[in-house]
């Protein structure tokens, strides 16, 4: 039912453009209105969700530990520098990974339980489709976002001609198919459908889960129309394009309807994206489990709010509660006043 | 325990399969054996007397009926309560934000593994926070509600949480797989602080956190009684070895307090392990002393606020001033090490007195730069290091009979990353040492589904399903390799594992690691040992005299 519904939406969202370009003749707005505005709303959004992370304190140093912390006696008991780091370095090194190698998803696990012959048996095997899944999809993604650079720069960066080198290596068809077209569209496909049938995971999905990725989805489909089907005047795109980062706008006659919708599709997510799940992007930096090295025993580290005010229950208080008995046991005591029985005071 | 299921049964009442209704519309099963009992009043009365405000009102009040009896004001408590904390905790901010529902956690919960409920897959346990945060605190939340999973916080959602916030032990093992490390014990932790403030909480921890503030220790044992038990303790020692030991209690001067938790003091088998611990420190000559007023390292303030466990934690330093200690040696403990490791020095660090150093070994002259904050060293450190040096005379031979694996508790494994020294120092005292299969142990571990103050009666049912994991890879190691014996390094294991063991790998006993050093320890001067700690005749001894019966099985 969520799935359905955040397909409905995206269908409205084409039909916008759609109609507003052809029908309207609202160039101008949906090719530079639009598309400066959801750009806006995605900067000052991003930044202030950031902000609002940023000045939450982190009062306590909570790294989660995934084996050995340094010992004493570091042969004896080889630290695991990775998962369980102690300095800044190793806590660099630990993000890195996770950032770019997904690490924690890639030691995922499943759990399944059989009836054995006389009793029980709970087994987990190694589960990495979730971390293939999401790696061909981030990775896709983020080189065609790389790969659209070439329309916002003059001159063409190498890397990103480089890329497009690499990307269409196999030389499929013409223009030539890019690798990562099919890895983003795949790794959507996949994702969704796991979303779909593991009955678990569509437990827990919401429309706003399954929104982004069919945004995501539309918006590839309709790059991969324009540049293989209705083959649109890049040229003037580039135009449109450079305008845009230039201050300088032009909308060239030439343009066809299919990049209005892809535009209007990008920039319905970019002005989503602050308030979205999508923001676990900037999130994996700030996350303090992770990027923390495991040293509160050896460093000390200040919690900004710290009530110094709260005090641990006075033994003068607990000797004068129990000094009676304590003294009668031959425990020593501070005042021996507190040992004697009331009777005896007076 | 009548009621409870069979294991075989409750095994195959598991099921992965959520409901037909949607998590938000399941009703939440109220019935008795699904909750804690509430605090005594008095004892809220007490803590409201201590530090006030984080408390509620003192009340008596039933989880079963439909009035729980909340203050009119509920709502804007917690809600007020709940921004406040947003600001206190970036954990709590940016988790709520960023959660994917990848669904990578889901079945990682020992309490999803054993029920099969879906409120237990820990991404969902945080949406019931999360939907209370979206609903009241986001903008997109407000306008576009269930449709990004958003509510408003209401009765129904507040027991909902009470319920599902004490079905988790803040074990931390679906952190370890949430791509953003998301840590759902730490929103527990909130959801609880939350609660306290409107005056929910369990009995199980509350009247613990008032013992330990007066009396120091959990089950409010006083200092002439504490005295009594150790001084049996050395007693039954002298029974097995023929030797007496020291057993310094509150002395001034000594150059290490060593504290441990009060369920080694009181509870079996954790006085085999306090046992252990004494005759291993008289052995080495070890210049000590125990204090009763910081005669707890449990710390019960965990499981409620982090103003309850400040307070608590702050008596380990004030009773190293008051007795002149130079640092503090801490038993095996689960809770008191995630607090000692995580938190002590933050929160009591500046309470430190100038006396203090940076731990040093005085038999082996190591010194241990990695608690060079804190000045607290865990026992399998301060053991491990001496077993490197040689330090000790040790006869493994002794525990010949057992055949032994190790539970990793949780919090020295996942919230500080204490995981070879014990193993090092089992198998210096045993022979026979087995590991259970990968992925239940080290980092991976599971939890022995009693830990943040649940393990308590009432709930048992819940807590053999959460024991699942656990006792199905004991059971293995059982089979594989005839292991008897399960070796850990937390008390409230050495509570909760014994009915877990009985009833998923039934005649698997559980020990301290201290416990099973002591037995093979051999100490200057001892008698032939016949019998072990817990007074049972070793092999080879058990035909002497037949008709006794040990002193501490009398009544049993
Ligand atoms: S693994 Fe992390 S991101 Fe994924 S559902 Fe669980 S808490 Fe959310
Ligand atoms: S912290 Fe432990 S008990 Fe709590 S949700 Fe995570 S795995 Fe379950």
């Amino acid at each position: 039912m969520n799935a359905l519904y955040s397909l409905l939406f995206v269908f409205l969202l084409v039909l916008i453009p759609l109609f507003g370009v052809d029908a309207a003749h609202m160039r101008t707005f949906f090719g530079v209105c639009i598309p400066a505005t959801a750009f806006i709303i995605f900067i000052v959004g991003f930044v202030y969700k950031v902000i609002t992370w940023a000045r939450s304190a982190v009062p306590f140093r909570i790294p989660t530990t995934g084996g050995q912390f340094r010992s004493f006696d570091p042969k004896l008991f080889p630290q695991n520098k990775l998962d369980c780091p102690q300095t800044g370095a190793q806590t660099f090194f630990r993000m890195v990974l996770e950032v770019f190698a997904f690490r924690s998803l890639f030691r995922n696990t499943a759990v399944s339980l059989h009836q054995g012959k006389d009793h029980p048996i709970v087994a987990y095997k190694s589960s990495k489709w979730l971390w293939l899944f999401a790696i061909v999809f981030h990775y896709s993604f983020f080189i065609i976002a790389l790969r659209h650079l070439r329309l916002f720069l003059e001159p063409v960066p190498f890397f990103v001609n480089g890329l497009e080198f690499v990307d269409g290596l196999l030389q499929i068809g013409a223009p030539t198919m890019y690798l990562t077209d099919v890895g983003l569209v795949a790794g959507i496909l996949l994702l969704m459908g796991r979303r779909l049938i593991n009955p678990r995971i569509n437990y827990i999905s919401y429309v706003s889960d399954f929104f982004p990725l069919f945004l995501i989805l539309s918006i590839a489909l309709s790059g991969i129309y324009m540049r293989y089907y209705a083959k649109v005047d890049v040229i003037a795109i580039k135009e449109l394009a450079m305008g845009l980062v230039t201050f300088n706008y032009v909308v060239p006659e030439t343009i066809g309807v299919s990049f209005f919708i892809h535009v209007f599709l990008v920039s319905c997510l970019m002005a989503y994206f602050p308030f979205s799940k999508l923001m676990h992007f900037p999130g994996v930096f700030l996350s303090p489990t992770r990027n923390m090295p495991n040293d509160t025993r050896a460093k000390h580290h200040v919690n900004p709010w710290n009530d110094p005010n709260i005090k641990a229950h006075p033994y003068a208080d607990y000797e004068k509660q129990f000094g009676v008995p304590m003294a009668e046991a031959g425990l020593p005591l501070d005042n021996p006043e507190n040992g004697k029985a009331p009777e005896e005071k007076a | 325990m009548s009621d409870i299921p069979k294991a075989d049964e409750l095994f195959k009442s598991i099921d992965y399969n959520p409901p037909a209704t949607g998590w938000m519309d399941t009703p939440v099963d109220f019935s008795p054996g699904h909750w804690c009992y509430p605090a005594k009043p008095e004892k809220m009365e007490y803590m409201e007397s201590k530090l006030p405000g984080l408390w509620g009102p003192a009340r008596q009040w039933n989880p079963g009926e439909a009035d729980w009896k909340l203050p009119p004001n509920w709502k804007e408590i917690v809600v007020k309560g709940f921004r406040e904390r947003l600001k206190k905790f970036r954990t709590l901010q940016v988790f709520m934000d960023i959660c994917v529902r990848c669904g990578a956690c889901a079945d990682k919960c020992h309490f999803f593994i054993g029920s099969g409920d879906p409120k237990n897959m820990p991404v969902l346990r945080a949406e019931l926070m999360r939907s209370v945060y979206r609903g009241e605190f986001t903008v997109a939340g407000k306008i576009l509600g269930k449709l990004t999973g958003s509510r408003v916080m209401e009765e129904d959602v507040l027991k909902e949480w009470f319920i599902y916030f004490y079905q988790c032990t803040q074990c931390r093992r679906c952190s370890l797989y949430c791509p953003y490390g998301i840590d759902t014990a730490e929103m527990t932790m909130m959801a609880r602080e939350l609660m306290h403030l409107v005056g929910l909480n369990i009995n199980w921890i509350m009247e613990p956190v008032a013992n330990c503030n007066v009396t120091g220790n959990h089950l409010g044992i006083q200092p002439h009684a504490f005295k009594d038990i150790v001084d049996f303790m050395v007693d039954d020692i002298e029974e097995v070895t023929g030797k007496r030991v020291k057993a310094p209690l509150n002395e001034k001067g000594h150059e290490i307090l060593f504290i441990t938790p009060s369920g080694d003091v009181f509870a079996d088998p954790g006085i085999y392990t306090f046992m252990g611990y004494l005759m291993l420190f008289d052995e080495i000559g070890l210049d000590y002393t125990m204090s009763t007023y910081a005669s707890e390292g449990g710390n019960f303030g965990s499981f409620t606020n982090n103003e309850v466990m400040k307070k608590l934690n702050a008596k380990m330093y004030a009773e190293a001033e008051r007795l002149g200690c130079k640092w503090i040696l801490g038993g095996e403990c689960g809770h008191m090490w995630r607090v000692v490791h995580q938190y002590m020095d933050t929160m009591t660090g500046d309470t430190q007195h100038a006396g203090m150093t940076t731990p040093r070994s005085p038999i082996t002259g190591t010194v241990f730069e990695t608690s060079a904050a804190t000045k607290m060293l865990h026992i399998t450190e301060f053991t491990a290091d001496l077993m490197k040096h040689n330090k000790l005379k040790l006869d493994p031979s002794r525990n010949d009979h057992l055949r032994v694996t190790f539970h990793d508790s949780c919090n020295p494994a996942r919230g500080m990353g204490l995981l070879e020294e014990p193993r090092y120092v089992i198998k210096h005292v045993c022979n026979n040492y087995f590991e259970m299969p990968d992925g239940t142990t080290r980092e991976q571990t599971f939890c022995c589904a009693g830990g943040s103050g649940l393990n308590t009666d009432e709930i048992m049912e819940i807590r053999l399903r959460g024991g699942l994991p656990r006792g199905n890879a004991l059971r293995y190691v059982q089979e594989k390799h005839g292991v008897n014996t399960m070796a850990c390094i937390c008390a409230i294991d050495r509570a909760t594992l014994i009915p877990l063991a009985d009833y998923w790998a039934p005649g698997v006993t559980i020990a301290g690691v201290h416990e099973l050093v002591a037995n093979a320890l051999v100490m200057e001067g001892e008698s032939e040992r016949k019998m072990n700690l817990r007074q049972e005749y070793l092999p080879g001894y058990e035909d002497e005299e037949d008709d006794w019966t040990p002193p501490n099985m009398e009544d049993a």
